[in-house]
């Protein structure tokens, strides 16, 4: 009996993580509404139990796609992957006004350089401060404070250690783990209201998946702005990782 | 019918990827640039063109909404399959280059929302998460 479904479960993934997802929004609204009073956002919860569930499939199988690694929810590898995620994010844009993208061009751009060369030095200062004094290293780390992908694109291209490739995924995961979780909660301090400020946030976050955590905790109707200028920070990143910011650091420890 | 709005946020998916790979190709960088925001430019443009000219119905509409909508579930899926193991076991160094990058960020988010006249707040939507 058990055999069979969970035959029948694994075999049609994608549906099984819908219920499954269904089940932990339903509890998250739940909670959110008995336990917090709607303070904690029902979405924001949904993200947390996500995440830590994350952790403990991570833990159990030893994989690296937290509870998709587990038989039963591979669907959940499907259904939160890149390709539906993406689709998502561009459906957001739907009935977007274009006049306030236009007008939040300017800060847009700014925040995406902002945010780049920001991660790289407060990267870079940390691991100078845990005894890395190499600019390979320096910039490695840095690009991971930037995007999980920056790192390792920045560490292959420069010749990095390992080691030091995968701690810059460490601290790019770090990173977005947070701004998923924390989002919510600095919003209204820093004015997260407003079209203009969800693409100066996006901008100067650039991890696609902590934005796109972080606004859908906060306000969903400022996905698309946030989105719109996140999703230019990992390229911008890849780009000026191994040239200019490696540059810059090596003429500044060198 | 639902399938043409589903089918034209995919075309401008593919369309805006396509631009982003492009260009990445063309700057020489690993990675996709924009594609997303490209999409999404392109999917605000033509959705805008055929309103005026009313031939997206309500029900192509859905089409789209739908994605929309199932937006936040699948963030959740997305947060469910992030590798938290590896990032709560990089060490220090990893914790706190990955956390000073978010707070200092944060704190730079009012200083560049300056640039430029003030944004408005989006209006108050009582549960604004079924309104999407």
């Amino acid at each position: 009996m058990y055999e069979l479904l969970s035959d029948l479960l694994e075999k049609n993934g994608l549906v099984t993580a819908f219920a499954f997802v269904g089940v932990i929004v339903w509890i998250s609204y739940f909670l959110s509404a008995k336990l917090t009073k709607g303070r904690l956002h029902g979405s924001a919860l949904a993200i947390i139990i996500g995440l830590i569930l994350a952790y403990f499939g991570g833990l159990a199988t030893g994989g690296k796609k937290g509870l998709a690694d587990i038989p039963l929810l591979t669907g959940i590898g499907l259904m939160g992957g890149s390709m539906l995620r993406d689709l998502a994010i561009v459906s957001t844009a739907f009935g977007v006004d274009f006049a306030e993208i236009k007008k939040a061009g300017a800060p847009g751009v700014v925040s995406l350089f902002a945010g780049v060369i920001v991660s790289f030095i407060v990267g870079a200062g940390v691991a100078l401060m845990f005894g890395y004094s190499d600019a390979i290293s320096l910039t490695t780390i840095g690009a991971g404070a930037a995007t999980y992908i920056v790192g390792p694109v920045t560490g292959t291209a420069l010749g990095a250690t390992s080691e030091v490739i995968a701690l810059s995924v460490a601290a790019g995961l770090i990173k977005s783990v947070l701004v998923m979780t924390g989002t919510p909660f600095v919003a209204r301090l820093i004015g997260l209201n407003n079209a203009r400020a969800a693409m100066v946030y996006g901008g100067l976050m650039g991890t696609t998946s902590g934005v796109a955590g972080g606004l859908a905790a906060t306000d969903p109707r400022l996905v698309p702005y946030g989105a719109m200028t996140a999703t230019f920070y990992t390229g911008l990143g890849c780009l000026m990782g191994p040239s200019v910011m490696y540059f810059a650091i090596r003429a500044l420890v060198e | 019918m639902v399938i043409y709005g589903v089918a034209i946020l995919a075309a401008c998916f593919l369309v805006g990827m396509f631009v982003g790979d492009v260009l990445g190709a063309l700057l020489g960088v690993k990675a996709n640039v924009g594609g997303v925001g490209f999409a999404m430019l392109l999917l605000i443009f033509i959705t805008n063109y055929l309103r005026k000219d009313l031939r997206l119905n309500l029900a192509s509409e859905h089409g789209i909404a739908f994605w929309s909508a199932m937006y936040i579930p699948i963030v959740v899926a997305m947060a469910a399959q992030q590798n938290v193991v590896a990032a709560v076991s990089g060490g220090p160094v990893a914790v706190l280059a990955g956390t000073l990058a978010v707070v200092v960020s944060f704190a730079l988010v009012p200083l560049i929302s300056r640039i430029g006249p003030k944004g408005e707040p989006l209006p108050d939507v009582l549960g604004s998460e079924d309104a999407q």
